[in-house]
């Protein structure tokens, strides 16, 4: 057993009296006030996440947008300095590795951000295809901490009290600037649905950044219970629920996010397969008319009883009150407005295939 | 005389025989916010250690197990319309009431004291 990580704010988790549980091989806060207050902060006011796990790797060198281009499902060519990506890594056969944020630091430099669960895999799977092009691989999970302010007062949160310029950052754009002479890195992204940026800096100043926007008051320190229920009502997917080394992004329903006509993209032939014949199962979003909630793995059943697929991810929506999730499940049941059941434990409840996003995002474009 | 067991329900005894079965207040503090209790039916039959329904918090379901051999007696219906009373006072919002097919089996319970210092040592 390996001994668990903490991030650089353990102790301040641990101060505010956080429920803490392991997760991706780190002490992390699930909650501290609880889940339905923290979540409700990010869609009404602001709230600030540690997420210090996330990995980071650097990309530099003559041919680092080429090779991030066939690591990267998403097309980074030409694009401007300062601009992010969503985007995965696939394996030869459309399976993701990981999804991950791209950011494009100069033409010869960019940072991939990826899950903190992932961080070994994509680590080595890195390593091994950056072989046979010119670049450097730099291993930097280590260097960074990691604070999501998000929100719809997240820019007033972030020019007023941390005193970081942001309101220039158009959606999905990032700048490099500093603070107290320390470099950090800030971006207009999220894993919310809401409006809010992503701070990147040594362990040093997210602490500090993070006192300052626990004693400004104006921010709720928010943990990964509500993160979950926030990404899972506007249908972001989570690795490890929608996504996975053996499910593809046709089956996920990205490919909006994976660019097939680059001349270079690890996958690239398993995905135009795949689109040329029809993903076999695909991931729906289900309503249920009770209130008895679908957890991750519960099966799904068509009306003769068959397992025709499993719930990815379950909630009892905060937003909605009404009991939703996504469900991977078997061509056809797919189809909008199809009636399938869920089991959970003894019995079975009734539940309709329901478009994957259950509440609008607000971002600012 | 209120018992406990190490799976975090009591039964409240009203009787020799009879009594509610709940979640202890540590429990409930530690789900945090409850949105689905799944119930029991009345003159369902339980071994004790046997799940007999389940508690949803927001982030997860956790199974309700039996605290000794029992019957149904009747159930809380409250909690269907409103959870959250788990939340609000679970030893007041107990979950069903029941007959105790085994009396003796309580003597393998926590009393108050006993289980106070078996959640200190959990936490």
């Amino acid at each position: 057993m390996e001994e668990i990580k903490k991030t650089c704010l353990h102790d301040r988790h641990v101060a505010l009296g956080a429920l803490m549980s392991p997760f991706a091989g780190y002490d992390m806060p699930i909650q501290y006030k609880g889940i339905v207050e923290e979540h409700n902060a990010v869609r009404n006011d602001c709230g600030v996440f540690d997420v210090s796990h996330m990995g980071e790797i650097g990309v530099r060198g003559p041919e680092a947008e080429r090779f991030v281009n066939a690591i990267f499902t998403n097309d980074v060519t030409g694009a401007p300095v300062g601009q992010c990506f969503y985007g995965m890594m696939l394996h030869p056969e459309g399976g993701v590795v990981d999804d991950l944020l791209v950011y494009k630091r100069s033409d010869d430099s960019f940072l991939l951000v990826i899950n903190a669960a992932n961080i070994d895999k994509d680590e080595k799977w890195v390593l091994a295809n950056a072989r046979n092009f010119d670049v450097e691989i730099d291993l930097l999970s280590e260097n960074y901490g990691e604070l999501a302010v998000q929100g719809p007062a997240a820019e007033k949160v972030v020019e007023e009290v941390l005193g970081i310029r942001c309101a220039d950052l158009a959606f999905y754009t990032f700048k490099e600037t500093e603070l107290d002479g320390e470099p950090l890195i800030i971006s207009r992204t999220g894993y919310t649905g809401e409006d809010g940026f992503e701070i990147y800096s040594s362990h040093d100043m997210t602490v500090k950044l993070w006192d300052k926007l626990m004693a400004s008051g104006r921010c709720e320190p928010c943990g990964l219970g509500c993160r979950d229920t926030l990404r899972f009502e506007v249908g972001l997917p989570l690795y490890g629920d929608e996504l996975a080394d053996d499910i593809t992004p046709v089956e996920a329903g990205l490919t909006m996010f994976v660019k097939t006509d680059k001349p270079e993209l690890i996958g690239r032939e398993a995905i135009i397969r795949q689109k040329e014949e029809g993903a076999k199962r695909k991931i729906v979003g289900l309503e249920l008319t009770d209130r008895a909630i679908p957890r991750h793995g519960y099966e799904v059943l068509n009306e003769n009883d068959q397992v025709v697929g499993h719930v990815t991810t379950g909630y009892h929506s905060i937003s909605s009150d009404k009991s939703v999730a996504m469900a991977m499940v078997d061509v056809p049941y797919n189809k909008r407005d199809t009636q399938l059941k869920v089991r959970i434990r003894r019995k079975t409840f009734p539940c309709t295939v329901v478009p994957k996003k259950f509440y609008k995002k607000s971002y600012k474009q | 005389m209120i018992y406990y067991s190490k799976t975090h329900e009591y039964i409240n005894m009203i009787n020799d025989t009879e009594g509610y079965v709940g979640i202890s207040a540590f429990a409930a503090k530690q789900l945090g916010n409850v949105v689905y209790v799944d119930l029991p039916e009345a003159d369902d039959e339980f071994e004790q250690g046997e799940d007999f329904g389940a508690i949803e918090s927001v982030k997860a379901a956790s199974d309700l197990y039996a605290p000794v051999d029992l019957e149904v007696i009747e159930v809380n219906e409250a909690l269907a319309d409103d959870p959250r009373l788990i939340n609000a006072d679970p030893m007041k919002n107990f979950i069903m009431k029941v007959e105790v097919k085994d009396a003796s089996q309580l003597e393998e319970l926590m009393d108050e004291a006993a289980y106070a210092d078996f959640c200190a040592k959990e936490h």
